[in-house]
């Protein structure tokens, strides 16, 4: 796969192909697999996504430590707000509930990784309901997301442990970003800005979880994650564009992951799960789970 | 290289790619070390798996890894009592296997009827991983291709032998690795191929009178 985005983008180009199309050839060739069978393993994601955000809207779902869950469903049934019946408010809910799916040790696809793996199917299965885009074409955006991230993972990293949030929820708005702007007819040239407007939004998001759960903050940081790429997705089409290639600002990241203190990676030692209420429900809720049966 | 069902994916139980994916798969290599379900299995866990694995159910998925369930399989939820009900002996640790490793790192000794092994581990992030020690030798493991793990006596041509086995069952040789402890001592080899061997090879190597045993790793990631 590609480790530089601008590389793909100008392949694309010359051979007049999507970056998604782009992907799925190059991945076939890597690693010796049909076209059709790679298209299959996406397809199964996609129904792994799917699923996970119907799931997700029941409301009744509840994480080890409870401390997330039925936020979803307040999105989709509770009082209005200003973006009521718009994608936005829908992307917002679909992402909530991938997530709190993923807490309550549900089934979801890691896109890049399972913290923040309601971004990806939040924008992607959220845009495609508003605009009647096929399902051939959602899949296509998937291994454009695929290719974006394998930029991401080559350059920088997708580990909370080592790199912040920024290249876990950073990461997966990129992919989404990059994605949904091609699926929705951005030209790979437009990818690229998209990935780099949602990217330097992210840039030092800490690894804050409380307790070192994958709950909170990070839930709510999948919703936000999905705002900052429908943002760089709609400046992207508008045809916008950020100054700074998106292979450098994926750089940045990297550079700032490995300058992070230890605090801010994943350990629970500093941010949000460093705040008295923070220590406080952690204590509290590390003695339920320890309690519960499972 | 990075595959594009790496990064979409793997479809998997929550929460955590590298707390709970990770383990489990990590459960799933240790348990191809015995050929099967391990009877008694000793867990240690270290630094974050140690701190942080309880609310990831890093316990459940390397139990259900070690039972031969899948990161997407959902009795990993309910891994422990599975555990009991079957009379399986598995027993957790927290402890600190040294400041170098990992911090998403287990330690597991296997047993099952006559084989014993022990296994050092980590979880890298996205559910890939790495074993580092097998029965105290240096390996690298990405479980990301099919690998044959053998132990054998330190004798000449052992590598062209077992090289011509795999040849005749029409299996590329990815990558070869031979590590020893000492100079005359038992030889450790890992042998990564791209295609799934056939169950003839590891009959055809085990004959081999220098070989004191050999087991095939799965293949466990994309």
């Amino acid at each position: 796969m590609y480790s530089s985005l601008a590389a793909a983008i100008k392949d694309a180009e010359a051979q007049k192909k999507s970056l998604g199309v782009l992907a799925l050839e190059t991945e076939s060739r890597d690693q010796a697999r049909p076209v059709a069978e790679i298209r299959d393993a996406l397809n199964r994601a996609l129904a792994v996504m799917r699923r996970a955000v119907n799931d997700g809207m029941t409301g009744d779902l509840h994480s080890a430590s409870g401390l997330v869950g039925g936020d979803a469903a307040k999105l989709r049934h509770g009082p209005p707000g200003p973006l009521s019946g718009t994608p936005f408010r829908d992307v917002l809910a679909r992402a909530l509930a991938v997530q709190e799916v993923n807490a309550a040790m549900g089934v979801i696809v890691a896109a890049p990784t399972a913290g923040g793996a309601g971004i990806l199917p939040a924008v992607l299965t959220g845009l495609a309901t508003a605009r009647g885009i096929p399902d051939e074409q959602v899949i296509t955006a998937l291994a454009t997301a695929g290719l974006i991230g394998a930029v991401v993972a080559e350059r920088a990293s997708l580990s909370g442990a080592e790199g912040g949030c920024q290249a876990e929820t950073g990461a997966a708005a990129g992919m989404a970003a990059g994605a949904a702007t091609e699926m929705l007819g951005g030209s790979p040239a437009q990818v690229g800005h998209a990935v780099a407007l949602a990217q330097q939004a992210t840039l030092g998001l800490i690894c804050d979880p409380l307790g070192g759960l994958v709950e909170l903050p990070c839930v709510f940081r999948n919703a936000t994650g999905s705002a900052i790429a429908l943002a760089a997705i709609e400046m992207a089409l508008a045809g916008i564009t950020f100054a700074i290639p998106a292979d450098e600002v994926i750089d940045v990241m990297g550079e700032i992951g490995r300058e992070m203190d230890v605090r801010y990676r994943e350990t629970a030692g500093g941010g949000l799960a460093a705040t008295p209420t923070g220590r406080r429900l952690a204590r509290e809720r590390m003695v339920q789970i320890k309690r519960s049966p499972g | 290289m990075v595959s594009l069902l790496d990064i979409i994916g793997p479809v998997m139980v929550g929460p955590s790619s590298s707390h709970t994916a990770g383990a489990c798969r990590l459960g799933l290599l240790a348990r191809c070390l015995v050929g099967g379900t391990p009877e008694k299995v000793r867990i240690e866990l270290h630094g974050s798996f140690a701190r942080t694995g309880e609310g990831h159910g890093t316990d459940k998925a390397i139990a259900a890894g070690l039972m031969g369930f899948r990161p997407d399989d959902e009795r990993i939820r309910t891994a422990l009592e599975i555990v009991e009900s079957e009379g399986l002996q598995y027993r957790f640790e927290k402890t600190t296997l040294g400041e170098e490793l990992h911090p998403n790192s287990v330690r597991l000794t296997v047993e099952r009827g006559a084989h014993s092994h022990v296994m050092v581990g980590s979880s890298l992030g996205a559910g890939r991983v790495f074993i580092t020690e097998i029965d105290g030798y240096p390996v690298e493991v990405h479980g990301n291709c099919h690998t044959i793990v053998l132990l054998a006596e330190d004798v000449k041509g052992s590598i062209a032998r077992i090289a011509a086995i795999l040849a005749e069952d029409d299996c590329n040789i990815a990558t070869l690795r031979l590590t020893r402890k000492e100079r005359g001592g038992d030889a450790f080899m890992v042998i990564e191929v791209d295609e799934q061997p056939g169950e003839n090879v590891r009959d055809d190597i085990k004959k081999l009178a220098w070989v004191r045993w050999t087991h095939r790793l799965d293949k466990v990631s994309a």
